[in-house]
This record gives C-alpha cells, sequence and structure tokens, in this order.
C-alpha cells in the first residue's frame, strides 16, 4: 500500500505543488514497507514488520522558509498541509544561508529495486533463518542475528520543475555464533538488494568456524601490529573518516584536513598511493541514491585517490560562497536533504577499490600478524588527528609465517585511519557491508593499546 | 551519545517514525508550537482503536495482546554563531500491535488508523507470530501483570517547552551563541532537543494507561581555534538531558555547584556555561599534554554518569546477560552464575547502585513501562556485591520473579518494545565528604568534568573514557590543566578501586538522550545519579597523535 509507483506518487506531488502560493515549494513524498526477524539462544527474539508513507513540504517566501508533514492524502489534508508550510514560512525570520530551490536535474539511473526483496514474506525470512539456525543448532553452537528486509521508495518535486522518484529494496543479514561455553564466537554479515543474492546458510558457516576456532584465545601483549582488517572490520573506520571530510569545518580550521597557518591539506597525500575511496551511484553492487541534498544529482565523485586528498564534502550553500560549482563537488554534510531513499548524506556508499587477491593469500604474505573479523564500539578520541579507540570482537587471531596459529583475546585499539591509511601493505577482494564497498588490507603498526577479556 | 550535533540531529528524528528523512529538509518552522497547542487525542478514542486490535488477534488465537498507541511530538532548534541553523518539528503518530501466539512474539505497526486497519494489522502480527513459532524452542513465558484499569501518569513539570514561543527559546541559545563568542570562542553549536511521549497502553491484561511524558536538552559544542599551529580544542556543554520541561533553563540559581569549574544539576544555565566553556576551550589549546601512568581520579557525576552506564547499567540487563543481544550490542561478564553465588565483589563494598524508574526529573520517570508494569526502584549492587538484574516481563520468570521491573521500552510505536535501561544510580556515601575535601587527600590525580569519548567491548570488561575538562592534582591542590587524557580500566578492578564517595549534597543525575540498542536500532533516555568519587591508580593515557 505504502509503495506508490511514480505516476501515484507525482501526481501527489504535482497535487501539491498547484496549491502553493509561495514563491518558492519542495515536496518530498516517501514510503516503505519493511519486515524482520531477530533471532537469540536458537530462536526467534521478536520480529515485525511496518508500513509508512509521509509527505514533507517545505514553503518558502525569499528567505523565509517554512516545514510541515502529513501522513493524510485526501485533497482537504493535502491543502491544509501547504497552508500550514507558508504561514510558517511568512512568520520566520530570514535565513542568512538561504539558498533558491535546485532547477530540473538529470539523474542517472541506478538499479536498486528487486522484486524478490520487496515482495518477500514472513515465511521466506523464517526459512532464510532457519537455515542459519540449523548450521548453529548441528553444531551445537548458539546464534543470534538479524534479517532486515525493506522496500522504499523517495520521491521529490519543487516549484522549479524538478522531479525525481527512486524505488530501492535492501536486505540485511548478521550472524553471531557462541560456543555453549560462551569461550569462542565469530560473526558474519552481509547486505544486497537483491534477497537472491542473500546465502544465510554461507555466512553462518563462516561464523560458526570462527566461533569454533576461537576458543582457548590466547593473550598477548599489547603494541604495534601488522593486522589484517576484514572489510567488516575497516569499513566503520574508513566511513568514519568520510564523514570528518567537511568542507565548511575544515576551511573554518577544524578538522584533520585544516592545516596550520591556515587553508587546508586536500591535495595533500596523505595515505598509501594504492588508496582510491570513492562514491559511485551507478556501481552494480552498490547501486546509489539518485539525488543528493535538495534533490541535486548524485555523481561519481573521488575523495581519496592515490593517496590524495581530492575532494571534501560540501553543502549546496558552502560550495556557493567558496565559488565551487555544486555540480562540480559532492554534496553532504550540512543540510541534508536525503537521497532517494538510501545513501543520504555525502552520497551512498563509500567504495575503496580492492585487488583480486584472497583473504587467505593476504594471511599467507603476513610474517607476524594478528588478523581481526570486526571491530566494534569504535568512538572518536581527538578530531584532530582523526584518532579512535575500539575493540576488536568475534573471531581475532594470530598469524604466523602466513598461516593462521592461535585464536588471541581481544584488544582495544587507539588507532587513526589516516595513520592506518599511510600504513597500508596489500590490498584483498572487496566485499559490501553496511552499505559499503571496502576490501580486506594488511596495514602496518596497528596500535593495540590493552587487552579484553570478552567473547 | 556523539557530541557532533549532525549525528545528535539524526538519531533525534530517527525517533520521528515516517517522518525521518523529510524532518531533516533545511526548514524555520513553528510546527511545533502548533502541535503543542493541539489537544492530545482523546483516550476514549484510541481505546476504540487498541480494542479493535485486542479482540482481533484475541479472535485468531493470541493468548496475550499489547497496542501502543503514539503520538510523538520531537523539535530541535539549532544555532550557530549568530544565525539560526534550523528549527525543525515532527509529529509522528501510529500504532504498534504486540502479539504472544502458539508461544511466540509476533508485531505489527502502521500509520493509518482506524478500527479495521488496526484489527487488519492485529490479524498480521498474530499471523507472524504463527510462523516464528516454527522456530521457537521453548514458548515464550510472561510474567503476570494485573490489569490497571484506566489510569494515567504525566511527567511533572511547571512549563511545557513545546509551548514556549520559539523566539524566546531560538533568542536564548543565540545569548548563549554571544556570550561564548564574546569570551574568545571562534565556533560555537547550540541545540535545544525537546520530546513529548504522548503514549496510550492497552493490553488483554486489562490495562488502559495513557502517558504524557516530556524531556528536554539544552546542549553545545565550542571551539577554540590556533590557526598559527593547526590546533583547535572543543568543549562541550556541562548540562544533562532532563526529564522535566523549560522550568531547567529557568529556575535560577537552584542546581549551580561552584568549585574547580561550575557545575549544573536540576537547573541549566547555558548562557554562563557558554562563556565559561569558550574560556575553558582557549585554555586547553596551551594545556599541559598529560604524562602516561597511573593517578587516582576524581570523577564529576557530570562524567561518572557516562562511566557507570557503560559498565554497570549496562553490563546488568538481563536480555544482554541471556544472550539476546548477542548479535549487537552485546553480552555482560555479569553472569547468572556470579548473582547465583551471591558474593560476586562487582565494586568495593563502599558501591551500592540501585535501579529505579521513578526519580523526579530524570529521563528514566515514567508511571509504567511499555508493557504495563508500574514503576519501581530497586537494588542492583548491593555493598559491592551483585544482586539482581534488569528485566521484562518474559525475563522474570528466569530470576526466578513473578513480575517485571517496568524496563520496557519502544522508541516509537513502529518499534516493537523490549528490555531498556532504567536510571542505574550511585548511592552517595554516608560519611560527610564534598569533592574540595575529597581532592585535597588525593596526591597524585586528576579531576575529570563531563562527558567525553567512551568506549567498552561487548562484555563490558575493558573501557575507555575521556572527558571535557581535566585538572590535575598534586598535593591535594589543582594545579592546573592537562590535555589528551583519556583512562582505561576493567569494570570489576574499576569499581574494587572505588575508595570514596561524596555525601548527598554532591548528589546529581547524568543523562543520555541516545542510548543506543536492540536491531533495529531503537534510542531510548536515561539517566544516572552520582556524587563525585575518588578511584585509585587507574591507568592514564595520552592520546596526542601526529599525522
Amino acid at each position: 500500500m505504502s509503495l506508490l509507483t511514480e505516476a501515484e506518487a507525482r501526481n501527489i506531488l504535482q497535487k501539491v505543488l498547484a496549491l502553493s502560493k509561495a514563491d518558492e515549494c519542495s515536496v518530498g513524498l516517501s514510503g516503505a514497507r519493511r519486515g524482520n526477524v531477530r533471532f537469540a539462544r536458537n530462536a526467534v527474539s521478536t520480529s515485525g514488520g511496518s508500513d509508512t508513507l509521509s509527505l514533507g513540504i517545505t514553503a518558502s517566501f525569499g528567505p523565509k522558509s517554512g516545514f510541515a508533514t502529513i501522513n493524510e492524502f485526501d485533497d482537504a489534508s493535502l491543502a491544509r498541509a501547504v497552508r500550514s508550510a507558508e504561514e510558517l514560512a511568512r512568520l520566520s525570520p530570514d535565513d542568512p544561508e538561504h539558498i533558491e530551490v535546485a532547477g530540473p536535474q538529470k539523474y542517472l539511473e541506478p538499479v536498486s529495486f528487486f522484486q524478490s526483496t520487496a515482495s518477500l514474506t514472513q515465511q521466506d525470512r523464517v526459512n532464510a533463518t532457519a537455515a542459519s539456525l540449523k548450521i548453529c543448532r548441528d553444531q551445537k553452537l548458539t546464534a543470534a542475528g538479524y534479517l532486515a528486509d525493506g522496500a522504499t521508495f523517495s520521491s521529490i518535486a519543487n516549484s522549479r520543475g524538478l522531479f525525481g522518484y527512486q524505488r530501492s529494496t535492501q536486505v540485511d543479514f548478521t550472524v553471531t555464533a557462541r560456543t555453549e561455553d560462551g569461550r569462542g564466537s565469530g560473526y558474519g554479515i552481509a547486505d544486497f538488494d537483491d534477497f537472491k543474492q542473500l546465502d544465510t546458510a554461507a555466512i553462518t558457516q563462516v561464523a560458526a568456524r570462527k566461533s569454533v576456532l576461537s576458543q582457548g584465545a590466547r593473550a598477548i601483549e599489547p603494541g604495534k601490529y601488522t593486522v589484517i582488517l576484514e572489510p567488516a572490520a575497516a569499513a566503520t573506520l574508513i566511513g568514519n573518516m568520510r564523514f570528518a571530510m567537511n568542507a565548511r569545518s575544515t576551511d573554518e580550521g577544524r578538522t584533520f584536513l585544516s592545516k596550520a597557518g591556515g587553508g587546508t591539506r586536500v591535495g595533500e597525500k596523505l595515505m598509501d598511493e594504492r588508496v582510491h575511496i570513492y562514491t559511485d551511484p551507478m556501481n552494480a553492487q552498490l547501486p546509489g541514491a539518485k539525488w543528493s541534498a535538495g534533490g541535486t544529482a548524485q555523481k561519481r565523485h573521488d575523495l581519496i585517490e592515490g593517496g590524495v586528498v581530492r575532494n571534501v564534502l560540501y553543502s549546496r550553500y558552502w560550495a556557493r560562497k567558496q565559488g565551487l560549482s555544486e555540480d562540480k563537488v559532492p554534496l553532504g554534510g550540512g543540510g541534508g536533504g536525503g537521497g532517494g531513499g538510501r545513501g543520504g548524506e555525502g552520497g551512498g556508499g563509500l567504495i575503496m577499490d580492492g585487488t583480486n587477491t584472497s583473504l587467505e593469500d593476504l594471511i599467507k604474505g603476513v610474517k607476524r600478524g594478528v588478523l581481526v573479523t570486526n571491530l566494534w564500539y569504535i568512538r572518536a578520541v581527538d578530531p584532530q588527528t582523526l584518532l579512535y579507540t575500539g575493540l576488536t570482537r568475534d573471531g581475532t587471531f594470530y598469524v604466523e609465517n602466513g598461516e593462521i596459529k592461535y585464536p588471541v583475546k581481544n584488544f582495544r585499539f587507539n588507532e587513526s585511519p589516516v595513520i592506518m591509511l599511510n600504513n597500508l601493505e596489500a590490498l584483498g577482494r572487496q566485499t559490501r557491508v553496511n552499505n559499503n564497498l571496502i576490501p580486506s588490507m594488511v596495514i602496518r603498526d596497528f596500535t593495540f593499546s590493552s587487552l579484553s577479556d570478552a567473547v | 551519545m556523539s557530541s557532533n550535533s549532525l549525528i545528535l540531529r539524526r538519531e533525534f528524528f530517527s525517533r520521528a517514525g515516517a517522518a525521518t528523512g523529510l524532518a531533516l529538509l533545511p526548514s524555520w518552522t513553528r510546527a511545533a508550537e502548533k502541535l503543542a497547542a493541539t489537544a492530545p487525542i482523546p483516550a476514549a478514542t484510541k481505546r476504540i482503536l487498541a480494542d479493535a486490535a485486542l479482540n482481533a488477534a484475541t479472535k485468531r488465537g493470541a493468548t496475550y495482546v499489547d497496542v501502543r498507541i503514539g503520538r510523538y511530538l520531537n523539535q530541535s532548534i539549532s544555532t550557530r554563531e549568530m544565525q539560526v541553523q534550523s528549527v525543525a518539528g515532527t509529529e509522528s503518530y501510529g500504532a504498534g500491535i504486540r502479539v504472544l501466539a502458539d508461544g511466540a512474539w509476533g508485531f505489527m505497526a502502521l500509520d493509518q488508523l482506524s478500527v479495521d486497519a488496526m484489527a487488519r494489522a492485529a490479524f498480521e502480527a498474530v499471523a507472524i507470530a504463527k510462523a516464528n513459532a516454527r522456530l521457537q524452542t521453548e514458548p515464550v513465558i510472561l510474567a503476570p501483570q494485573k490489569g490497571l484499569g484506566e489510569v494515567s501518569w504525566k511527567t511533572p513539570l511547571r512549563q511545557n517547552a513545546f509551548a514556549v514561543p520559539l523566539a524566546a527559546k531560538v533568542d536564548y541559545l543565540l545569548a548563549a551563541n554571544r556570550a561564548a563568542l564574546e569570551a574568545g570562542a571562534n565556533f560555537i553549536s547550540t541545540s535545544l532537543f525537546q520530546i513529548n511521549e504522548q503514549k496510550y497502553f492497552a493490553s488483554t491484561d486489562g490495562s488502559y494507561i495513557d502517558q504524557d511524558i516530556h524531556r528536554l536538552w539544552p546542549t553545545f559544542t565550542v571551539t577554540a581555534t590556533d590557526p598559527k599551529t593547526g590546533r583547535f580544542q572543543t568543549r562541550d556543554s556541562l548540562s544533562s538531558p532532563s526529564g522535566r520541561g523549560y522550568e531547567y533553563l529557568t529556575s535560577g540559581a537552584a542546581g549551580v555547584r561552584l568549585g574547580p569549574t561550575t557545575r549544573y544539576f536540576d537547573t541549566y544555565n547555558m548562557i554562563e556555561d557558554a562563556a565559561a566553556a569558550a574560556r575553558q576551550a582557549r585554555e586547553k589549546l596551551s594545556a599541559k599534554p598529560v604524562v602516561a601512568g597511573q593517578y587516582d581520579l576524581v570523577l564529576d557525576p557530570t562524567h561518572l554518569g557516562l562511566t557507570i552506564h557503560e559498565s554497570v547499567g549496562h553490563a546488568t540487563e538481563l536480555d544482554r546477560v541471556l544472550g539476546y543481544e548477542a548479535n549487537y550490542a552485546g553480552t555482560s561478564f555479569a553472569t547468572l552464575d556470579k548473582w547465583r553465588a551471591k558474593n560476586f565483589q562487582y565494586g568495593s563494598p563502599l558501591v551500592n547502585f540501585t535501579a529505579d524508574r521513578t526519580a523526579p526529573g530524570t529521563l528514566g520517570a515514567v508511571g509504567y513501562d511499555d508493557e504495563g508494569v508500574p514503576a519501581k526502584r530497586w537494588p542492583l549492587i548491593t555493598d559491592g556485591i551483585l544482586v539482581d538484574y534488569q528485566k521484562t516481563r518474559d525475563q522474570a520468570h528466569i530470576c526466578g520473579q513473578q513480575a517485571g521491573d517496568g524496563c520496557s521500552y519502544a522508541s516509537s510505536w513502529s518499534e516493537v518494545q523490549f528490555q531498556r535501561m532504567p536510571n542505574v544510580s550511585l548511592a552517595p556515601g554516608k560519611t560527610p565528604l564534598t569533592p574540595l575535601e575529597l581532592i585535597k587527600q588525593v596526591e597524585r590525580g586528576i579531576y575529570i568534568v563531563g562527558r567525553g569519548s567512551f568506549s567498552i567491548d561487548q562484555q563490558r570488561y575493558n573501557f575507555q573514557f575521556g572527558g571535557q575538562l581535566f585538572y590535575e592534582i598534586k598535593n591535594g591542590e589543582i594545579v592546573g590543566m592537562l590535555r589528551d587524557v583519556s583512562y582505561q580500566s576493567n569494570t570489576q578492578e574499576f569499581w574494587n578501586s572505588c575508595v570514596a564517595i561524596c555525601d548527598e549534597r554532591d548528589f546529581g543525575h547524568f543523562g543520555s538522550f541516545f542510548d543506543g540498542k536492540g536491531q533495529p536500532s531503537q534510542v531510548s533516555a536515561v539517566s544516572h545519579g552520582s556524587s563525585t568519587t575518588r578511584f585509585n591508580k587507574v591507568n592514564v593515557l595520552n592520546t596526542a597523535r601526529k599525522i
């Protein structure tokens, strides 16, 4: 019911625009139908669904704007919401950073909607969950996990003739397998747009294997180690770095890219030359949002290329104030506006190039190091250097002469992704993790500062 | 609990259910003022809708049903320097239906409420429960709860923040900004978050509970930069989110505590604190780098609340202990065998923790939880020994108990309710002691005020915390400010190193608006009370790096 077609969405948006008497009006309409199964202790714990549809209207008179939302769609309700936004706009003070709405855009057409996901039933979810549970029960392991799927649409229109519509689907699966005595724990993760690509059993096998192998972890001294970070472990640190790459804050002298004596470090080589991080809405494995802030078309943008910082993220206001064309810079990090039902701030998922080297082959190349499955509770310590702290989790192993030797106790780390990507030794294959495409990677001198007893 | 204002806004509006995504459109709006003026939906109307779902699900074979009809109002005002960045108000209205059928839970949420739609969603919830039952190994055992009939509860507030004119609130934030800029700040971002949960709960137990819950959080980040060196320092607000109305900001000096730095409890003066923050952010630029090593720590309640939250609050959640959060938030070292042994020394004998959903002005204070259990207060750690956990109705039997603890909460009508943390507070010391007297007893230590960076492992052993202000203590005197300070410890070791707690005169509540847990992740608001406390020989790191 909530997944309107393009024609249905356009009809409602045009009706709203026709009702507007403001200088400018922009309207967003979005709907979602979602379902999930959460399991723990080898059984379903909570499970449910939701079905929602909502409309937001921004009306502007010069630099004064008002905003109203509604989730009733009869003509009288729509008219009431338009009047409400306009009334609020008239009452508002001038916004010195007001930017007129974007004109019509030519959007790329990422394929982000899959019927296999949109038509999932509870029985399908239960079957996928059962496949995961069976593997753990058979091996006398205890499974906890989460399967969530959603079909969404997002639509946008404004008084300058802009119109956009995008349908998307996504399914996310994570599982943690623990030994009955709590001495071993392993993790598996995957996300796709197409449910057909999800193999919950295969992911659970990985988690189960790690759980068994991680029993009886030994304590080794904290310190600087070469680490093999699996994609799930690297993704959050790299994602956090992107979030800190804000143009305005950098220009104001308060990010890791602000330079002593003024100016910025954009254009400087801060990382290993193999580091290439970018966004690309047309990537087939990670189809992105059609639009970013204010409906502006999403494009491919390099953030780090050849280890050099190529771009930081702008709001439309800050791009204009700096004399830059908003078509030429990545938008995000200010103002917001929601992407086409996915991605959003900063333009969808982050992509880091990898190689064809398998994780096994990466491990073979390491003389002495630690294999890290996942990192947990990552928090900023110092924005000046982008220092983060957190812990390893759910499968940490000592590697010697190219082989996994034994499980080790988890570590707390204190490390900056900037330093980490400068200390790159080798890159492996990409995997999609939490809406990012990130490779496995070998990093030297990764700082472990203490041991944790947690399993 | 991030200090980044964009993250805060995102988390704040992630509460808004269907309105998410639209709420971030740049806007200046008086929508929330109007919403506050709108009369709440009459309980009688909600009862008709709720009964439709209760009856429909029961007819399809549900053995227990609860319905939550929620109208959630959020308003946030964000400013920077001398301008307003955004004012956003959202209203989210809908219902969540939870059923127990064939021994398994099922849940369905909807936002187009009518008697027919409620019945249809109830049918769907039962179908989901029956599908889930196939994977169930043991049926859900729900602790009984006597039907309460028609009852209501309201946050005891003097001034509804939603009803305060926006212009007055904006003027207040801009006055704080002006004060900070005049005192030497390069930048300041201020925010005022306001929440009103109008919640109606009905269950097949025979309860019809109408609640009107209000929460408020004024906060800011001040930045001082040094263009010559390219260095910058921030100082965040020392306010605490509060279960109060706008009187939190207008009640004068009642909650002000003077000392090495001014601290605020029960009331808050953002203008004064912003000016102090500007001076202190600049002072931090030239503060002495800490020398790593062991120090005795003196932790203020504005700081200690977060350490309590992570190392005691989360560790004593029974769902973690049992493994229900193993895939995300983690499990707990405070296992059932330690509780059964009745001698697990969680902390030193000075350490007493209480769970509470009743203390006025706190974020955890409610009349009833989201499964119809009346609010209460109970001990978790007594004389250093682990004595109990936080439980929902379907967990009580595991501890041999016959009732839920009033710990069930969902952040929205669209999310399923589950076990969430009540206020977990450290009891004040019984011997008269003030923070200054406590500092006088320390030979080599650090006095820490305000929340900073925080991280803890998934079983709640190893943690690392930063702060806002770090003062070096030498021979009983504060000798100056330190920077680049974080401390690392192990929960049991840390609480057993607790050697002194100031008395009840210093007791105050810290709060968090954004405690995250669950899949899909839900936020919940919680307070933690404590008095200034001393911990001996804690490992301190220097976190400075060069890139």
